[in-house]
């Protein structure tokens, strides 16, 4: 524990560097591309939009964290409804896991929004992120189904022997050890729903893509648009991901 | 305590591994032994026991009290006895203390500084001074199978099952293993021990119930069996197990 915590610093610092060596890199080299082509860059049509990128990537900060949250409710509540007792629960969840998972985001929104929004007359925001968050979360129930079922037979015994019910169970034994082995490929599901976010555009939701389009088709701009949003995604993603890795090494008790 | 079958069956598939179980043990039997081949069905008769296992057919009786055959009331009846396995008890996650402390307080009501303070008490009583924050993956063999005896005694069980709890470890560690179970057996403890260490169940048993493909071949207490088993099975088992002892 100690040696870690003294080691986290150099740690940092040899990680920043490198991630400065790639950045310089990766941006020569686009430069270098950009004038073998001889891309004619128009960065002041680009700047005279930067409020209105501003307020496009807050809207995509706010649905995406709204989906979020409420994916992960999904993802729970699809992954017990799979593992139910009543055969009709475990049907029902399977089923919509399988029609989520199997059909495009698109045509959800789509439908989400020309059925559900019109027929109970809700807002378009609304009807978006839970859209989203469904589809993310039957993505999600898959992952804690796999880290709930490799916990193995015979801790869900030794909680039995110790007279745990099955709530307590799930609370004291399951989730705390699951948690831990779902923890990856959660984190690689929350940052596509962040980019999966911008298909929020096709329902009129402002988001930050649907900005940089309206940017693009009124000051003639193209990539001076689309490299500022690919930056402004990672600056989301990256943190998100290095969280995320902190936390399993928080969790790593098993070694 | 008398420990009682009738006709206790059950099946996995279509694979019986209690095949009409039938047997009594003195009503003052302390230690009770469960011996016979692998595969016989003494893990199997041993979860009957601790109500971890409904049987399909047959009761169980413990002072004359029927066991029950519902979740709700097996989840009672477990909640009154001691388990330890072969292996992998403790939870991973959780410190040695933790694993005592929290079905004290979850399971069994007890105060937060009530519950650590039997948890120390015992693993300190079970020789694991000192090592109460490690998590298992931090202990040996024997510490670990010393912790979980300590979390099954702290409740204070009527019955303490264990099955098999040396048969993953080396010598040395069976040794102290074995030691802490004496001494709880020499304390009063009412315990079940699967085991196929014969000449560690000579010492401390008081009946042995030998099994083998799901039933009871013998049911005696410990003295008569072990100085001259009735059945030939049991001969040839004792015969196989000492030859190198
Ligand atoms: N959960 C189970 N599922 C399927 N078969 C089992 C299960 N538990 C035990 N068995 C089978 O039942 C028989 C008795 O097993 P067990 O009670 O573990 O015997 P023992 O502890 O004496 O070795 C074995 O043939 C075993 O394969
Ligand atoms: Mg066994």
């Amino acid at each position: 524990m100690e040696s870690e915590k003294n080691n986290a610093r150099p740690e940092v610092a040899r990680h920043l560097l490198w991630g400065a060596v790639l950045f310089i890199a990766v941006g020569s080299s686009l430069y270098f591309a950009f004038s073998a082509v001889h891309y004619r860059w128009n960065w002041q049509g680009a700047w005279a939009y930067r409020q209105e990128f501003l307020r496009g990537l807050g809207m995509t900060l706010l649905a995406s964290l709204a989906a979020m949250v409420l994916s992960m409710l999904f993802g729970v509540l699809f992954m017990l409804g799979r593992r139910a007792r009543l055969v009709p629960v475990r049907l029902f969840c399977a089923g919509v896991v399988e029609v989520v998972r199997g059909t495009p985001l698109l045509v959800q929104l789509l439908v989400g929004y020309y059925v559900v929004a019109n027929l109970f007359g809700l807002d378009r925001l609304i009807v978006g992120i839970v859209v989203l968050a469904v589809f993310e979360g039957a993505y999600l129930s898959e992952i804690f189904r796999g880290a709930v079922e490799s916990i193995g037979a015979s801790q869900r015994e030794s909680a039995r022997a110790v007279g745990f019910s099955p709530m307590q169970t799930y609370q004291h034994v399951i989730f705390p050890q699951a948690l831990r082995r779902a923890l990856p490929g959660t984190t690689g599901q929350l940052v596509s729903l962040i980019k999966d976010s911008s298909l929020l555009s096709v329902i009129g939701v402002e988001e930050v893509v649907q900005k940089v389009r309206s940017m693009n088709s009124a000051a003639y701009t193209s990539l001076e648009g689309y490299l500022p949003l690919a930056i402004a995604y990672l600056l989301v993603t990256l943190p998100l991901s290095w969280w995320a890795r902190r936390l399993e090494g928080r969790f790593a008790y098993e070694t | 305590m008398r420990l009682e079958a009738r006709d206790v069956t059950k099946r996995f598939a279509n694979h019986a591994a209690l095949d009409g179980a039938t047997f009594s043990t003195a009503g003052d039997a302390g230690v009770v032994a469960l011996l016979g081949p692998s595969g016989g069905g003494k893990s199997t008769l041993l979860r009957v026991l601790g109500c971890l296992l409904v049987p399909d057919a047959g009761e169980v009786l413990i002072d004359g009290e029927t066991l029950p055959h519902d979740e709700a009331g097996a989840l009672l009846a477990r909640r009154r006895n001691g388990f330890v396995f072969q292996g992998y008890n403790l939870f991973p996650h959780l410190s040695a203390l933790e694993n005592v402390a929290l079905p004290l307080r979850c399971v069994h009501s007890m105060a937060a500084d009530a519950a650590e303070a039997r948890g120390v008490e015992l693993l300190a009583r079970l020789g694991l001074e000192g090592q109460e924050k490690k998590r298992p993956a931090e202990m040996s063999g024997g510490q670990q199978q010393r912790a979980a005896i300590a979390r099954a005694l702290a409740p204070r069980p009527r019955l303490l099952l264990l099955d098999e709890p040396t048969s993953a470890l080396d010598p040395v560690m069976t040794a102290e293993v074995l030691d802490v179970v004496r001494e709880l057996a020499e304390g009063g403890q009412q315990i079940v021990l699967a085991t196929h260490e014969v000449s560690f169940a000579r010492r401390v048993a008081d009946w042995v119930i030998f099994m083998a493909a799901g039933r009871v071949e013998e049911s005696r207490p410990a003295k008569e069996f072990f100085e001259a088993p009735g059945s030939t099975l049991a001969q040839q088992y004792l015969e196989g197990l000492s030859r190198y002892r």
